[in-house]
This record gives C-alpha cells, sequence and structure tokens, in this order.
C-alpha cells in the first residue's frame, strides 16, 4: 500500500514537472510568433524601443495596406494560388491513380517498379535542377508558371507512396463484385478507390499546399518578370529592398503565413495524418 | 526534337490559340501522343491474348509515373552527367572538357568553404533536432491533460515556413533591437551580432532550425502512442525507474521510427538553400551552404558545367552518409518480428 503510494506521489511529481517544462517550451516556442505579429502592427520609432514586449502601444493596422502595395499583391497571389491549387489536384489524381496500380495489381514487374519509385526519394533534387530548366528552356516554358505546375501531373514518390498504402489497406473483395458486373479497372478506380481514399487525399493535398505555397527555389529558378512572380519571390524581394522596414516586412510575412495557419485549423487532421504516416513502422 | 515542337507550336500559333498557352500545347500533344500510343500496344496485347487486362491496365496506370520519371528524372540525369564533363554557358555549345570540372572543383576554395558549411549545419542541426523533438515527445506521450493544446502550440511554429520564417529570424536576431539579444540584455550579456558575425551566423541558422522541432515532435508522438502498454507494465513489474523504462523499453521501440526520421532530416540538411540565399551567403561566406553555391554556378553565373558537376558531387556525399546511417542501423534500431503488424493497425485504426 504504501509503496503504491509512494509511486503515486513521484508520478504526480513527474507530471508536475512535465507540466512546467511543457509550458516554459509552448512560451519558448510561441513568443517569435507574437513576437513578428506585434511587430507587424508597430510604427518603426515603437519597434526600436519596444525590446521584448509584445503588447503594441498604437495598433497600426495601416502597416498591412503599406506593405501589402509595395509589391503587386494582387498579381502575386494569384500566381502563388494557381501554382498551389493546380500542383493539389495534379499531384492528388496522379499518385492516387499510380497508388492504386501498385497496391491493387499484383503484376510481373510491379514490385520492381515500386524499387524505382522509393529510389527516386533518395535523389537530391539538385541533381536534375539544371537540366530541367534546360528542358523548359527547349519547351519555352521559361518565365512562365507551367514548370511550376506540370510536373506534378506526373506523380512523386513520397505521395505515390503514402497512396499505395493507404489502398492496400482496404479489404481484398472491395472491386470483385465491380469486376464481375464487367467494370473496366479505370472505372473502378474512378467510382470506388477514388472516393474511399478522401482522408489519404486529403493528407496528400495538405502537403503539397504546404510545399507549393512556400516553394521559393522553383519560381527563383524560373520566373523573372513581374507578372508570373509568386508571394514567396515578393516577400524575399521585400527583404532586399525595404530591410529597414521591419513593421511592413513583417506585415507581409504575416500575410504570406496566414493561409497556412487557416488551412492548418480547418484540417488539422489531415496535417496529423500525413505526418504520423511518416512516422508508422509499417512504412 | 526542336523542330517536331516548333512545327507544333507554329500549328497552334496559325489556328489562332492563345498566347498563354502556346508553350504548354506542344508538349501535350506529345505526351498524349505517348499515352495513345501504349493505350494502342497494350490494347492490341490484350486482343492477342498476349498480355492479362489486369497487367495491361497496371501498366496503363503506371505509365503516368514512367513518363515523369523518365522526362524529369532519368533524361535529366543522363543529361546533367553528360553536361558535367563540359563546359557550358548556355549561349554556346557545351564544349567537351573531359574531367576538367571536378578537377577544377578540387581547387576551388568555394567548393570546400560550402562544404564545410553544409557538414557543420548538418552534423549539429540534424541531431540536436532529433533530440529535442523526441524529449518533448516523451513529455507529451505523459498523458496529461490539456495535452492537446500544447501539441498544437509546439506545431504552430512549422507553419512558417522559407522566405517567412527566415525574414522573422533576421529580425530575432538584429543585434541591436532584436528578441534573442533584448533577453540576453535583461540578464546583463550582450548579445553576438549573429547574422552579422561570421562565427554567429551559422549558431543563428541552427537556433533557427530548432524552433520548427513540432512536425518531428508529432510524428515521434504518434510512434510512442503505438508502443504496448504491456511492455512498460512488464517494466513496471520489475522495478524499473522512469528513466530505464525510456532506455530499455521506449528507445528501442522507437529507434526504427528515429532512424527513417533521422535519415530523411539529413538529405533535407544537406539540400539547406533558403538560409543562404535570404543572406546572401553570410558575412564571410559563413552561410555559403552547398545548395546556394551550387545555384549560384548555375544560375546567377550560368556555368551549367560546374553546376552539374557540383550537384553529382552532393548526390554522392548523400549517398555515402545514408549508407553509413544505413550500415549503422544494425547496432542501434530494433526491429520486431512481422507477426506484430497486426496489433498496430488496430491501433492506428482506433487512433483515427
Amino acid at each position: 500500500m504504501s509503496v503504491k503510494k509512494e509511486r503515486n506521489s513521484t508520478k504526480k511529481k513527474v507530471h508536475w514537472l512535465a507540466y512546467l517544462l511543457l509550458l516554459i517550451g509552448s512560451v519558448v516556442f510561441l513568443y517569435p510568433f507574437i513576437w513578428m505579429v506585434s511587430a507587424s502592427l508597430r510604427s518603426l520609432e515603437e519597434l526600436a524601443a519596444s525590446g521584448m514586449s509584445i503588447w503594441p502601444e498604437h495598433w497600426r493596422w495601416g502597416n498591412y495596406a503599406k506593405a501589402l502595395t509595395a509589391f503587386p499583391f494582387p498579381q502575386y497571389l494569384l500566381n502563388t494560388v494557381i501554382t498551389t491549387i493546380l500542383p493539389i489536384i495534379g499531384t492528388v489524381l496522379s499518385c492516387s491513380l499510380v497508388g492504386y496500380a501498385f497496391a491493387r495489381f499484383k503484376v510481373k514487374g510491379s514490385g520492381f517498379l515500386f524499387v524505382l519509385v522509393l529510389s527516386t526519394m533518395l535523389l537530391p533534387g539538385e541533381v536534375t535542377m539544371i537540366p530541367q530548366f534546360i528542358l523548359f528552356k527547349k519547351l519555352g516554358m521559361l518565365d512562365t508558371l507551367y514548370p511550376l505546375i506540370v510536373p506534378a501531373f506526373f506523380g512523386s514518390a513520397f505521395y505515390i507512396f503514402l497512396m499505395r498504402q493507404f489502398y492496400s489497406r482496404l479489404p481484398v473483395g472491395l472491386e470483385e463484385a465491380a469486376i464481375i458486373d464487367g467494370c473496366g479497372y479505370f472505372k473502378i478506380w474512378r467510382t470506388i478507390f477514388l472516393p474511399l481514399s478522401k482522408p489519404a487525399l486529403m493528407a496528400v493535398g495538405v502537403m503539397v499546399f504546404m510545399g507549393s505555397w512556400n516553394n521559393f527555389m522553383g519560381p527563383l529558378i524560373y520566373i523573372n518578370s513581374d507578372k508570373w512572380k509568386t508571394l514567396t519571390l515578393g516577400l524575399a524581394g521585400f527583404q532586399g529592398t525595404y530591410a529597414t522596414d521591419t513593421n511592413l516586412l513583417m506585415a507581409a510575412a504575416v500575410v504570406i503565413t496566414l493561409p497556412c495557419i487557416l488551412l492548418f485549423f480547418s484540417a488539422q487532421k489531415a496535417f496529423m495524418e500525413g505526418l504520423t504516416f511518416s512516422g508508422s513502422k509499417e512504412s | 526534337m526542336n523542330g517536331i515542337i516548333e512545327g507544333i507550336y507554329n500549328f497552334y500559333e496559325g489556328i489562332g490559340m492563345p498566347a498563354a498557352l502556346l508553350p504548354l500545347l506542344p508538349f501535350l500533344t506529345v505526351i498524349a501522343l505517348v499515352f495513345a500510343i501504349i493505350f494502342a500496344i497494350t490494347r492490341l496485347l490484350v486482343k492477342k491474348r498476349i498480355m492479362h487486362t489486369k497487367t495491361a491496365s497496371f501498366y496503363m496506370f503506371v505509365s503516368v509515373w514512367v513518363i515523369g520519371f523518365l522526362l524529369f528524372t532519368v533524361g535529366p540525369m543522363i543529361f546533367s552527367f553528360y553536361i558535367s564533363f563540359t563546359k557550358w554557358e548556355v549561349v554556346s555549345d557545351p564544349q567537351w572538357i573531359g574531367l576538367g570540372n571536378y578537377k577544377m572543383l578540387f581547387k576551388d576554395t568555394l567548393f570546400y568553404k560550402s562544404l564545410s558549411v553544409t557538414f557543420y549545419y548538418t552534423l549539429v542541426s540534424v541531431p540536436l533536432q532529433v533530440i529535442l523533438s523526441f524529449a518533448i515527445a516523451i513529455l507529451m506521450n505523459l498523458k496529461l491533460r490539456g495535452i492537446y493544446i500544447f501539441r498544437t502550440i509546439y506545431y504552430l511554429p512549422t507553419l512558417v515556413q522559407g522566405v517567412a520564417q527566415m525574414v522573422l529570424f533576421i529580425w530575432i536576431f538584429n543585434p541591436n533591437v532584436g528578441l534573442v539579444n533584448s533577453l540576453l540584455r535583461l540578464v546583463g550579456i550582450e548579445g553576438p551580432g549573429w547574422f552579422s558575425s561570421p562565427d554567429w551566423s551559422m549558431p543563428a541558422v541552427i537556433i533557427m532550425s530548432l524552433w520548427t522541432v513540432g512536425g518531428n515532435m508529432i510524428i515521434y508522438l504518434a510512434g510512442l502512442s503505438d508502443i504496448p502498454q504491456s511492455l512498460y507494465e512488464a517494466a513496471e513489474i520489475d522495478g524499473a525507474t522512469a528513466a530505464r523504462k525510456v532506455w530499455h523499453v521506449t528507445l528501442p521501440q522507437i529507434s526504427p521510427i528515429l532512424f527513417f526520421n533521422a535519415v530523411t532530416s539529413m538529405i533535407g540538411a544537406f539540400q539547406t538553400f533558403t538560409q543562404g540565399f535570404m543572406i546572401n551567403g553570410g558575412p564571410d561566406n559563413s552561410l555559403l551552404f552547398y545548395a546556394y553555391y551550387l545555384y549560384q554556378n548555375a544560375f546567377m553565373w550560368f556555368k551549367m558545367g560546374y553546376g552539374s558537376a557540383l550537384a553529382w558531387v552532393l548526390f554522392v556525399i548523400i549517398l555515402i552518409f545514408t549508407a553509413i546511417v544505413f550500415r549503422s542501423s544494425a547496432l542501434w534500431v530494433y526491429y520486431e518480428t512481422e507477426q506484430n503488424g497486426g496489433r498496430k493497425r488496430r491501433v492506428r485504426q482506433k487512433r483515427a
């Protein structure tokens, strides 16, 4: 009895210690975040004198208007949205189809091809970066949004892998009735597997969103003219030319980050699913 | 090939297609043609009963990836390998110089600098990230109340990515009014110049990378909740302390995830780019990351041959390091036998 009591009290102590550590950690992790938002609402004079405080004396919402007119914001936003939405659609469709093929068709050569898919994950993008640039140059696609969109429609290894794992777990008899009814395999994918895999597709979509929305190297290499620039290029250029207008810079950074945060809070489950997938032992 | 593309281009231009679509249409035409050929061939094989419908469908579907693989990976790899043996400044034709680029590389002091910068970053930041995220995950796994709030708070910073993150941290590490030095001043320390100091710019980038360990933490947390409770109970009966339980139960059980995560983080760290670009390589080239140096060569100075040679060296380095980690994994990664697979699946479904 006393041993149990003692154990309970140490358990309680451990819990309190854990709470304390997590609380301190929360402050450390959250502070830069809040600091960014508060800096975006201050005047430059106030910024220089504010030290560590996070409460703005005057809330200058006008900073946002100023920051967003410093570069062609609507144009950049539109380009970013295009180069985010289309790759999501492309990746989701192609990886679902290819993943379905790898999961449900055990035919000659499928094992070898799948190993090939996985092996491309080890290849650093730098190796193909220069020749891809040349390829898109030959295709006349430099300084357009196409190089940022087109490759997504041909699938990518990690997401194919994720979709395959999802489809392999579905029961074996799922497509049998449809096959007996004389359904083609493509129709089976479109009418049965694609709708069933919504949670996995959401997870893929969210990951592609985060990657494309924040993509910097791609636009940097392929895009020169203002007409096609994306928000990340805009922000990087802003940092270069208005480095001293920290409050405006922070406002622009907040605006770029905001969609990611909104997406996170509206699709938390999809975020977690994608992450935990890469942490599961079966993968 | 060029002639064909041009021909199709002119055709579409002739029939009055919108100018914005013109670069895409020849490409689409060629791809559609390739698919049509694959479709025709598989159809024929099925009809002649050489191939089963199922096999034909498989290859039809997978060809989506295969075509992309040939076009955007294999083709470019072969081409990149070839131009790494040439001197090529885009405007002129490639000029064969044999091992010239690779020889030049070994005399290039900036190449060594960028290697050491990248190694410094990878070898310090990756282990720190793994340890920190694992420690936080262990704390979170104690089944405390309100853990969801903590989980969200720790994950939030990972949503500030790339350029935005760098913009924020250049400000946070501002030597005069930045957050870090303001804090240090409170305890009476005059902080360093961070991004303006050759010695302190790398520590600043490493600290920045630790701010976003929330993603790894979630991955570990999922792995931790997969560990069967019975193992802990058995250890408790044997009188194991909390620390011993972590060492003898948690660590071996989660080691495959740690391993996988360490490999992917390492590959990612070798490719660090934005942090170097945003600060122009840092004072004294202290942030001349390898990928940034490659970018400079290829896209600022248009030395495509030299850039390709750099890319292949990076590839080989990554392969060697991955091989080393894989080899060492036999010593510290514990894999359970297959028969336990069913349990995990059930646990995961319950969680979902």
